[in-house]
């Protein structure tokens, strides 16, 4: 699950020591945006310290390196790839870049005999990438896509508002090639960290164009996402009433049968089964509750 | 001679065997204070103290309502000190590090013993090297305000910072340009003392809300300047930002919510500490959110509990001591928020002190052991940095007392296998809430039943002191002096445990 995924700058040992403790389904070490240029060494070795040192649990370890096109890049991955590492958040993603990257860490998973393959979370910050996001999503690696409004909106000169009605179609687009690709699809940080409940409706809305889970820049953000990308006890309540309804069809030998005056057929009744398989991830719903 | 608690204690004393031991103690009271004397007014420090005639070996009260802004404390020390009196006691309800006046007499080997309630800063340091003739005799709030009724320290005179004092010699917390609020810890010293001094700089012609009855005052001391209103707010009482702090704040909300205490009617205390206050901050919006209305919220007030009580969440506050202007405000305005003393706040032997009918009390702490005793008094090296305060008291009364504290703190483990100096005994401490986990003590067998289907990250406290280890490694034992400077008092008078000169 992903549906919260908390950036921690790299370089705040405090931080960084605490940073499983906020609940998120991940953390991303950031290497990039969040440290400065004369902090990008002691960052690279406090992460790479941490995820030496860790003790594995549920929470996705990631980390955001620096550019691709960028003279960190080696470093970055020379320090971080390790076993504990999940997912590596690639910036300014293109295809050629992440062929690259796909490359570089297949030697280094050989030599340090890693078995597990690292995953990559590009983000979609610019139009390039934009437009070439179906290809994007169907790379080697790639477990979804995390969209950067931030940079978008920069590139395209547009400004950013709080309904986020400029950043729609960029949000369709990496939703849909998202769910053709079964890849995860994660939306933009909300950056007015005091703001709950504006996050809670722009959490909402991401939700319902297909977003599986949203970055939080702030501990305060994890929570309301953990909720917001939960199945709802009433999801809960009316998939078991489906299943149920199916489980009796079945039983009368029916194909097709109807719940409330609604046509239930297969497609329903496997999104009721994925929506409770997701609940019970979350744990908001247990098998005999 | 050790107590049940396993803690040596100084043969003088009682050692501590339970927390309602006193139960079967009667209560011991002397006669309050009875004066024909007319109050004495004096405009000079000095023709004061010549008028007292204090005398080595007197017993000398303070109390701590204007926190770090009082001078009136160090004026006296300084007089004292000019004249050279020994072997002197000071009874000050606290000792912050602005009372430097202490920290001369103490130098010059003036004072024996210190009874006092909380203590920071210079004169601890001074303690700590084992500069005091006799002992520090660390105390609750309720626990003084037996000490005081009881006799069991007779107070020779009380030097009150009084705000403001009127034309028949009353006196009050709320007037003058020092207005503090209520003025609950110096009500024993008031009624006890063999003689009481009104200090103020400010003269008023009546005073309504009269906190210092004239009745029991034999002198008036106006200065030009009692202290600074500024020093009245203190550090300690601001919200937590920090987001370890908030989480840790919102899963004890969600605890208290989960123990089901949150209902019309319910009373709670917070501690003057971030991770409290941000507690309180949450547990208001679980109120509005729930319709709920309490009964009352007691305690040190500030401007949280004032904007409850405006919101009609409680009805009522219990202040012993505003931390903020805006209680001191509230206090003189609004009829609900009413003033407690120490006594009718945590003194064992009241009736039903109003710790006693605490629903729960949020309370922070320096270290916490495997049995749940906690240490707010000393650091890891045994010096004081801190005390109970109405720490030991509300845990005792309050039907749920839960710590709060972050696990790991500048890369120190807090919870140990036997904290470095007991504050509260285990035995009264419920549950610990962390960033990384919730205990609950064993005791409680019925929290644990009401919790067994909560989502709340449940866990024991020995698995939080191994998960401590895994990021911090385990510290070294510190080796203790074996000379006592100091005792920490239970709130009915038995010792819970010593405090150690500093290894040189």
């Amino acid at each position: 699950m992903r549906r919260s995924l908390l950036f921690i700058p790299g370089n705040n040992p405090a931080v960084l020591n605490n940073s499983d403790v906020f609940l998120a389904d991940g953390v991303i070490f950031d290497l990039e945006d969040a440290v400065s240029v004369d902090e990008k060494d002691a960052a690279r070795l406090l992460v790479a310290k941490y995820l030496a040192g860790i003790k594995k649990g549920k929470t996705e370890l990631l980390v955001r390196i620096n550019a691709c096109d960028s003279t960190y890049l080696e470093s970055d991955l020379a320090a971080i790839v390790m076993p504990s590492l999940d997912t590596i958040v690639v910036p300014k993603a293109s295809v050629k870049e992440l062929k690259k990257l796909d490359k570089l860490l297949q030697v280094l998973e050989t030599i340090r005999g890693i078995k597990k393959p690292i995953g990559l979370l590009p983000i979609i910050e610019s139009p390039q990438a934009l437009l070439e996001v179906v290809p994007i999503s169907k790379q080697n690696r790639v477990v979804g896509l995390l969209f950067g409004a931030e940079d978008y909106t920069a590139s395209m000169e547009i400004n950013r508002t709080k309904n986020g009605f400029e950043i729609l179609y960029p949000r369709n687009v990496i939703a849909v090639a998202c769910k053709a690709a079964f890849i995860d699809a994660i939306d933009t940080p909300f950056t007015d960290t005091l703001d709950v409940d504006a996050l809670k409706v722009d959490a909402q809305l991401a939700k319902s164009l297909g977003f599986v889970g949203k970055a939080c820049i702030h501990p305060s953000q994890v929570e309301v996402m953990n909720e917001v990308f939960s199945p709802t006890l009433q999801e809960v309540f009316q998939a078991r009433r489906i299943i149920q309804a199916f489980e009796e069809a079945k039983t009368a030998k029916l194909g097709v049968f109807s719940l409330d005056g609604k046509m239930i057929d297969e497609p329903v009744v496997k999104r009721a089964r994925t929506l409770l398989s997701k609940a019970k991830q979350a744990g908001v719903w247990r098998e005999e509750s | 001679m050790k107590n049940s608690l396993g803690r040596v204690v100084p043969d003088t004393f009682t050692p501590f065997t339970t927390s309602d031991a006193f139960t079967s103690i009667p209560r011991k009271q002397i006669q309050e204070k009875s004066k024909n004397q007319p109050i004495k007014v004096f405009h000079s420090m000095e023709d004061l103290i010549d008028e007292l005639q204090i005398k080595d070996g007197a017993t000398l009260s303070f109390h701590h309502h204007l926190r770090s802004g009082d001078d009136v404390i160090n004026r006296v020390c300084t007089s004292l000190h000019k004249r050279q009196i020994r072997n002197l006691t000071l009874a000050p309800s606290s000792i912050f590090p602005t009372y430097t006046g202490i920290e001369l007499l103490i130098k010059a080997g003036f004072v024996k013993d210190i009874h006092t309630n909380y203590l920071s800063g210079g004169v601890s340091d001074l303690i700590h090297q084992g500069l005091l003739q006799g002992l520090l005799i660390m105390n609750t709030h309720g626990g003084r305000a037996r000490l005081i009724e009881s006799g069991d320290v007779s107070i020779d005179v009380a030097f009150l910072s009084t705000p403001a004092v009127d034309k028949q010699h009353n006196g009050c917390g709320t007037l003058g340009k020092n207005a503090c609020g209520t003025l609950g810890y110096a009500q024993s010293d008031l009624r006890y003392a063999k003689q009481v001094v009104l200090v103020t700089d400010s003269l008023v012609d009546k005073i309504e809300q009269i906190d210092f009855d004239h009745h029991y005052v034999d002198y008036v001391l106006l200065l030009d300047s009692i202290g600074e209103a500024e020093g009245i707010v203190s550090g300690t009482t601001k919200l937590t930002k920090d987001p370890v702090g908030i989480k840790i704040a919102k899963d004890t909300t969600k605890l208290i919510n989960a123990l089901g205490l949150i209902k019309n009617g319910f009373s709670m205390q917070t501690g003057a500490g971030g991770i409290s206050l941000a507690v309180a901050e949450f547990v208001k919006h679980e109120m509005i959110k729930q319709g709920v209305k309490g009964s009352f919220a007691s305690g040190g007030i500030g401007k949280q509990y004032v904007q409850m009580l405006e919101l009609g969440l409680f009805e009522r506050l219990y202040d012993v001591q505003c931390f903020d202007l805006d209680a001191v405000s509230s206090y003189k305005q609004n009829r609900h928020h009413l003033a407690m003393s120490a006594s009718q706040y945590g003194n064992p032997f009241e009736a039903d002190p109003i710790v006693n009918q605490l629903d729960v009390v949020v309370l922070g702490a320096t270290e916490i052991d495997l049995s749940f005793h906690t240490n707010v008094t000393t650091d890891s090296f045994g010096k004081v940095i801190g005390g109970s305060g109405g720490h030991s008291d509300t845990a005792y009364g309050a039907k749920v007392s839960i710590i709060t504290t972050q696990l790991i703190k500048s890369r120190l483990p807090i919870i140990k296998k036997q904290v470095t100096t007991i504050t509260t005994p285990g035995e009264t401490v419920d549950v610990l809430v962390t960033e990384r986990g919730i205990a609950i003590n064993p005791l409680r067998k019925d929290l644990i039943e009401l919790l067994q289907d909560s989502t709340l990250p449940i866990t024991s406290i020995e698995s939080l002191y191994e998960l401590q280890h895994t990021y911090t490694g385990i510290p070294a034992t510190l080796e203790q002096s074996s000379e006592v400077v100091g005792v920490v008092m239970y709130r009915d008078g038995s010792i819970v445990d010593t405090i150690r000169k500093k290894i040189s």
